[in-house]
């Protein structure tokens, strides 16, 4: 798609805002057509299929607000449905040089999750989708190291796919090592295109681990240990390494690189866990903008703003006036008054009449 | 069970037996609350028993529970067709003052202009900073981030009418909307000779509206009466300036300009259209909280209310306006005032649907619903304003001298 044009650059200015104001000018371009929006990043799907049993490939034309991405970043990704825009963090799989023109998102369902479920069953080519620019320094360094080691696992494969395909597209030729640890070859997405990596790209050793399902040729078992890092030749301490799946994962190869004295980046997806039935109020909730943090007291989340020193804007404190109206950035709260929990990323919520559940992160 | 349950299951059960009392968790507004904790709010007692109170407010939040159940897709496309009729009213009214010399084009641009303005003010505006449509998630319908076609700012109407007005509605002393303090309105407003003018303020206040709206939000008053310094009504204040100076250019220079030599007329086409807004947020605003009829309290009464007094308050606080469909939308569905106070932040086209059970609800405990036409209403709001010109009549008199010409003070 071209690059923006004298028109947009016109559309986005303030002259054009002085005609606008109140509104913005993608008020009125969204009036016409959402795709032709100047602010706001908007993409139309263009195919959805199946990675595996369990997780989908979105494919989606940006319009040309969008800046493209870095291999490793994420986008937050907002679908409409029912009325209400869901949005989630996912990353960008697409190799650096597509990712102009194209995004491409491996989503794994969540058992419980509204947008991955959404993703899988009910997403359409031609619906759009409201996205951020691409966010995160989980990226790919302009000089990349000469030995440079990946590790995932699950669907954290996805960050680091991005680069390994970044990687492949731009010829690169020194050595780099992708250790993924997948349940079973069936839980793996983007198998056969590992398998023709591995057999094209001499610079490539391409490791997969299946910890419920283990390959009888593989060199190592199970999940990771400080040995695998022996077993694929990996020198922690001069190789740098990017690492991203579940938080087990990151939590023992982080230990065992601190010891080493690696280089590791590493990158945690924010899963909500929530349990209701828990009487006891759990987790801590953040205050993001002023970095302040508190347990969680189970009162409601401005009663523990204004307990943590904070003071924030509030009428009546009783969820009529809607002054009190913050924006959660994570995390799942509990209504006191309906009982209704949301945990979406990214959205409103009235502070004077909603709890945490677990963990809370709200932008004040 | 252990996982995040789903955005979409209703946790609550509507037909369980729970009782769903909101007063659990919220604080009552702080200076509704009484130095006295014993003393009992004294709000509808006149009429109701305090069980039949809290039965009223046990049905009304279950109502609040279920609207807010069912919110969706239709409630998401009602905005959004609102707010393409908005934008496509604009571009044409806008449109058509490039060809004024086409018979009924600039009448038909202020037209249009106008109903955009009344859409973007009532329908939009209102609704979306009640919180409305929050739910949605969507940055352009976010109560936060909503900037409206007036002069005054969304921040500071946010505070004085979410906030001051709908908490206390027609309490005296606390909610500033009772005659804009401008206009007597009410007979428990102090007389004094100035209000002998008050026609002619309400006659003002109806075509300069806008600005008596920034004026009331401004509350320069609180600097006078020493609640604020200076600087702290500046810093609330800060961005007033900016705002208006956009709206005036926008309105009064930039179209203008454009439209070359039709300057003159796009000028006063444009301030037609803020007058005909103006003149019509006015009426409805008026008619849905100052016809005959409608309730006003002491702070005293209402110190310590309970959530079934805080509704009956808002449900004998205002007044409806009744009318056809594209009426009630032209009002932002302030034509149904009273189911617009009981739930502020449900989106608005639920209120029409919602208001033949609020009216069999008043008639099972017995209370008032105050609706009738446009007509009806305003002439109600009328005839209030021209006799509270005058001071009140002494007890039996009839005739002009018999009034009491000094301010009553208190009650």
């Amino acid at each position: 798609m071209a690059r923006r044009g004298p028109i947009r650059a016109l559309l986005a200015s303030r002259y054009v805002h002085a005609l606008t104001t109140p509104h913005s000018v993608d008020h009125y371009l969204d009036r016409v057509h959402p795709m032709l929006s100047v602010h706001q990043v908007r993409a139309v799907v263009e195919e959805v299929r199946p990675e595996t049993d369990a997780a989908s490939t979105v494919v989606m034309r940006p319009n040309d607000t969008w800046r493209g991405a870095r291999a490793g970043q994420h986008v937050q990704f907002g679908v409409e449905v029912d009325g209400t825009r869901r949005i989630r963090c996912f990353s960008v799989v697409d190799s650096e040089s597509d990712t102009r023109d194209r995004i491409t998102v491996s989503v794994k369902v969540h058992p419980e999750g509204y947008v991955s479920q959404h993703l899988k069953e009910g997403l359409r080519p031609g619906t759009i989708v409201h996205l951020s620019q691409a966010e995160g320094d989980f990226v790919l360094d302009d000089h990349v190291p000469d030995h440079l080691t990946l590790i995932s696992g699950g669907s954290g494969i996805t960050p680091v796919m991005a680069m390994l395909r970044t990687l492949r597209d731009r010829g690169h030729d020194r050595p780099v090592t992708f250790v993924h640890y997948a349940r079973s070859r069936a839980d793996e997405m983007f198998s056969d295109e590992l398998d023709a990596i591995a057999r094209d790209c001499t610079w490539a050793r391409v490791e997969r681990i299946y910890t419920r399902d283990p390959d009888p040729t593989a060199a190592v078992e199970g999940r990771f240990t400080p040995d695998h890092l022996d077993a694929f030749a990996i020198d922690a301490a001069r190789h740098p390494t990017y690492v991203c799946g579940p938080a087990g994962l990151i939590d023992v190869v982080g230990e065992t690189y601190d010891k080493l004295g690696g280089d590791l980046r590493r990158e945690w997806f924010k899963v909500p866990t929530v349990d209701l039935d828990a009487e006891d109020a759990t987790g801590t909730v953040t205050f993001e903008a002023s970095g302040r943090a508190t347990d969680n007291d189970g009162r409601t989340l401005l009663e523990q703003a204004e307990g943590s020193g904070l003071a924030p804007e509030f009428g009546c404190r009783m969820g009529i006036c809607n002054t009190c109206s913050t924006r959660k950035v994570h995390g799942a709260v509990r209504n006191v008054i309906t009982g209704e929990v949301r945990a979406d990323t990214d959205e409103k919520i009235k502070i004077c009449v909603n709890a945490p559940v677990g963990d809370v992160c709200l932008d004040l | 069970m252990t996982a995040l349950r789903e955005n979409d299951t209703p946790l609550y059960d509507a037909e369980s037996t729970r009782v769903y009392d909101a007063t659990d968790h919220d604080m009552a507004p702080e200076p509704l609350v009484s130095d006295d904790a014993t003393r009992t709010s004294t709000v509808g007692l006149d009429l109701l028993t305090p069980e039949e109170l809290d039965e009223l407010g046990r049905e009304l939040d279950a109502m609040r529970v279920r609207l807010l159940a069912e919110l969706g897709q239709e409630d998401a496309d009602y905005i959004r067709r609102v707010m393409k009729a908005r934008t496509a009213l604009e571009v044409v009214g806008r449109g058509l003052f490039f060809v004024p010399f086409v018979p009924g084009a600039w009448l038909g641009g202020v037209a249009s202009l106008s109903l955009s303005k009344i859409l973007d003010n009532m329908e939009i505006g209102h609704n979306v900073m009640h919180g409305q449509y929050d739910w949605m998630n969507d940055p352009e319908l976010s109560s936060k981030a909503f900037e409206w076609d007036t002069v005054g700012m969304a921040k500071g109407w946010k505070n004085t009418h979410n906030y001051v007005h709908h908490t206390y509605t027609n309490i005296h002393g606390k909610d500033r909307d009772i005659g804009y303090g401008l206009v007597r309105i009410d007979p428990d407003q102090p007389w004094h000779p100035a209000y002998l003018g008050n026609p002619v303020y309400a006659m003002a206040l109806a075509l300069l509206f806008e600005w008596g709206v920034l004026v009331h939000d401004l509350e320069r008053d609180r600097v006078t009466r020493g609640e604020e310094t200076p600087e702290e009504w500046k810093a609330r204040n800060a961005g007033t300036l900016a705002k208006i100076r956009r709206q005036l250019l926008k309105d009064y220079v930039v179209f203008p300009a454009l439209t070359g030599p039709f300057f003159l007329s796009t000028l006063l086409g444009n301030l037609s259209a803020n007058l005909v807004r103006n003149v019509w947020a006015f009426a409805v605003i008026f008619c849905g909280h100052f016809p005959a009829d409608v309730e006003s309290w002491t702070e005293e009464e209402a110190e310590n209310e309970t959530r079934g007094q805080w509704y009956l308050r808002q449900l004998h606080g205002s007044a409806n306006i009744s009318g056809g469909r594209l009426f009630h939308i032209m009002t932002g569905n302030l034509s149904h005032q009273i189911e617009h106070h009981l739930f502020p932040d449900i989106p608005s086209r639920r209120y029409p649907q919602i208001a033949p059970e609020i009216r069999a609800i008043c008639e099972k405990y017995g209370l008032k619903y105050n609706t009738g036409p446009l007509s009806r209403q305003l002439g109600s709001v009328a005839k209030k304003i021209t006799r509270y010109a005058l001071p009140p009549r002494k007890r039996g008199g009839r005739g002009f001298f018999d009034r009491e010409w000094t301010a009553p003070h208190g009650r």
